[in-house]
């Protein structure tokens, strides 16, 4: 059944009457990057206000794939548990040539983990549950649809917005503008900021089809699968990948000069399916026809206005760095912009979500190209090269590794960026990493370690490691005891992977930035006090 | 069918094919192919090991060349 894009109501906003008190933040764009955005202002105590120019979630699935660190993200949202109960759970990847299959991964080949390697959710269930989580905080988060930015000037200790709606323009105020406008950003446009980088010329059809048996055949099991020079698709690449209710998302490789126009009519796109689905009924619900672009902002952060998602970054769809990148992006600027608005922080502190996902996305940008390269040979070398590893990869398990159908999205690392502590001895965490999860047990039964972190900063202590107490800090402990909360390590996962007798400092957005054998106050407090920008350079804008 | 059974690449697989592919960039055909055959040539005196280096060429060769 196709999905009910049932639209969200407008309201009159309070601009158009009477000039409104100056906002703390002004989000661009209700996508999932923007409503994320604001919920985890809001979660920090930060009111914003989101305005998007249009009324309905995301037309069509985008982005379906949500990888492991954006789920436990998403939890500390409050939309993880529905996340899940809608998505279709996934961690195996297959690589076909031909017919024959030549490789597969596993992209969580460990227990202990609260959240699988993947979901697929279609786009458009995702923003639903963050518009319904934003709702849930009425004084805090406010949505206002058919509000569309046309306009708006930086004034060094603010940014003025104008605002068009049904009932006509108006202007607000906002301490910070956060542009969750998308890879054709507005904002962007209208600060002339240069956006080049690399597009390749390939182009490639997505269609989604409802069909209620499976195009994946006797196998039960939902997975990625790709193909490299498929029967039904010569010489080109193909890809297929499970969603909710029934939706299969397939992806083609088209030729360098096809008419894009042509190619995403139902004349051009129904026998591409047939080929592969057979005579077995479906019904398309989207199609679309795109080429890949690798391009990111010199500079995430002007002024007052930020950059966070696509409007920063765009990659090639193959590895899911899109929105999962937009996630870790929002992850890691909510706390520093809740910090800085709350006085608690300098400003510095926001100069460093640039230094830190500037880095995450060239990383992305470097997987996605090379994939990229690698799907779509430019040269007759670099056939020949692709062609003698596809052969290879059949008989050699080093082939099989130089296959590259998409790296998929891992968590980046900040290790050695400025906030960082760096730890005396090699810990067997490394400051910069995102937490790994492990599965506890406390006082009220089974649960796992991304739960049981509170809010804010937390100094985790695994086994024979003493904590102090320092104000405002909340601490953690595994497999010990104390004054604070503690948890035991049934399956002895935690000591695995943080070490027994082991303190971190963990940061907001889960991310350690220190590690301590013995622990003291002061070095804790110093950490602390680096990890909130205290030590960066004073910001220059 | 011999398979070359230690993955010396991995994890560092795709910078390697990435410096290979921008090696030969902005080359002709004619001078790619050339550039292989150095390439070979070279690894080959880091293998060193003459009874390898045949079984490699065996288990090159015993693809079906079209």
């Amino acid at each position: 059944m196709a999905y009910d894009y049932a639209p969200f109501p407008y309201t009159a906003p309070p601009g158009l009457a009477a000039p409104e008190p100056r906002h703390p933040v002004a989000i661009v764009g209700a996508g999932p990057i923007g409503l994320a955005m604001a919920i985890d202002l809001a979660q920090h105590g930060i009111a914003s206000v989101v305005l998007d120019d249009n009324n309905v979630v995301s037309v069509g699935s985008r982005a379906i794939c949500w990888a492991k660190r954006t789920l436990e993200i998403f939890d500390r949202l409050g939309v993880a548990d529905r996340m899940m109960q809608k998505g279709v759970t996934w961690k195996i990847g297959r690589q076909f040539h031909g017919r024959d299959e030549v490789f597969a991964f596993d992209l969580l080949p460990e227990d202990g983990h609260r959240f699988p390697a993947f979901i697929n959710l279609q786009q458009y269930y995702v923003e639903e549950y963050l518009v319904d989580r934003a709702r849930a905080f009425p004084d805090l988060i406010d949505l206002r649809f058919l509000n569309k930015v046309t306009a708006h000037e930086d004034h060094n200790d603010h940014a003025r917005l104008t605002v068009e709606t049904p009932d006509g323009p108006y202007t607000l105020e906002a301490d910070y503008l956060i542009a969750c406008d998308g890879a054709g950003s507005p904002t962007r446009t209208r600060m002339g900021l240069d956006f080049t980088g690399q597009t390749f010329q390939e182009q490639f059809l997505i269609a989604d089809i409802e069909m209620a048996d499976s195009p994946f055949g006797d196998h039960a099991t939902p997975e990625r699968w790709f193909w490299f020079d498929p029967p039904f698709h010569p010489g080109k690449s193909a890809l297929l990948h499970m969603q909710p209710d029934n939706i299969y998302r397939i992806d083609l490789q088209l030729d360098v000069d096809a008419d894009g126009r042509a190619e995403a009519t139902e004349e051009k796109v129904l026998p591409r399916i047939r080929a592969i689905v057979g005579d077995k009924p479906f019904r398309l619900d989207w199609m679309s026809v795109y080429k890949f672009r690798c391009i990111k902002l010199d500079r995430f952060v002007h002024g007052r206005v930020i950059f966070v998602g696509d409007s920063a970054h765009v990659v090639s769809p193959f590895g899911a760095r899109g929105g999962n990148g937009g996630i870790q992006d929002i992850d890691n600027l909510g706390w520093k912009l809740a910090a800085v608005l709350q006085g608690q922080a300098p400003a510095a502190l926001i100069e460093s979500y640039h230094e830190e996902r500037s880095f995450g996305s060239a990383e992305n940008i470097l997987n996605s190209a090379r994939a990229t390269n690698f799907m779509t040979p430019k040269t007759p070398v670099e056939a020949l090269f692709r062609a003698e590893v596809l052969r290879l990869a059949h008989d050699h398990p080093f082939a099989r590794r130089l296959l590259n159908s998409g790296r998929l999205s891992q968590p980046c690392s900040l290790a050695g960026m400025a906030l960082q502590t760096p730890p005396e001895d090699p810990a067997p965490m490394t400051p910069g990493r995102a937490v790994a999860d492990a599965p506890l047990t406390g006082p009220e039964g089974d649960t796992w370690l991304v739960r049981v972190l509170p809010a804010g900063f937390v100094l985790l202590g695994v086994g024979a490691v003493a904590l102090p107490a320092i104000d405002g800090l909340a601490r953690v402990g595994i497999a010990q005891t104390g004054d604070h909360p503690c948890f035991d390590d049934p399956g002895g996962f935690a000591r695995a992977r943080y070490g027994d007798g082991w303190a971190y400092l963990i940061r907001p957005d889960g991310h350690v930035c220190a590690a301590f054998r013995a622990p003291t106050e002061a070095a804790v407090r110093r950490a602390l006090s680096r990890t909130r920008g205290n030590d960066l350079p004073e910001a220059t804008a | 069918m011999t398979t070359a059974s230690h993955d010396n690449l991995s994890p560092h697989q795709d910078d390697f094919y990435d410096a290979l592919m921008a090696a030969h960039t902005g080359l002709s055909e004619t001078q790619s192919h050339a550039l292989n055959a150095r390439l070979v040539l070279l690894m080959a005196n880091e293998i060193g090991d003459l009874a390898k280096l045949t079984a490699l060429m065996r288990m090159a060769r015993d693809y079906d060349d079209v």
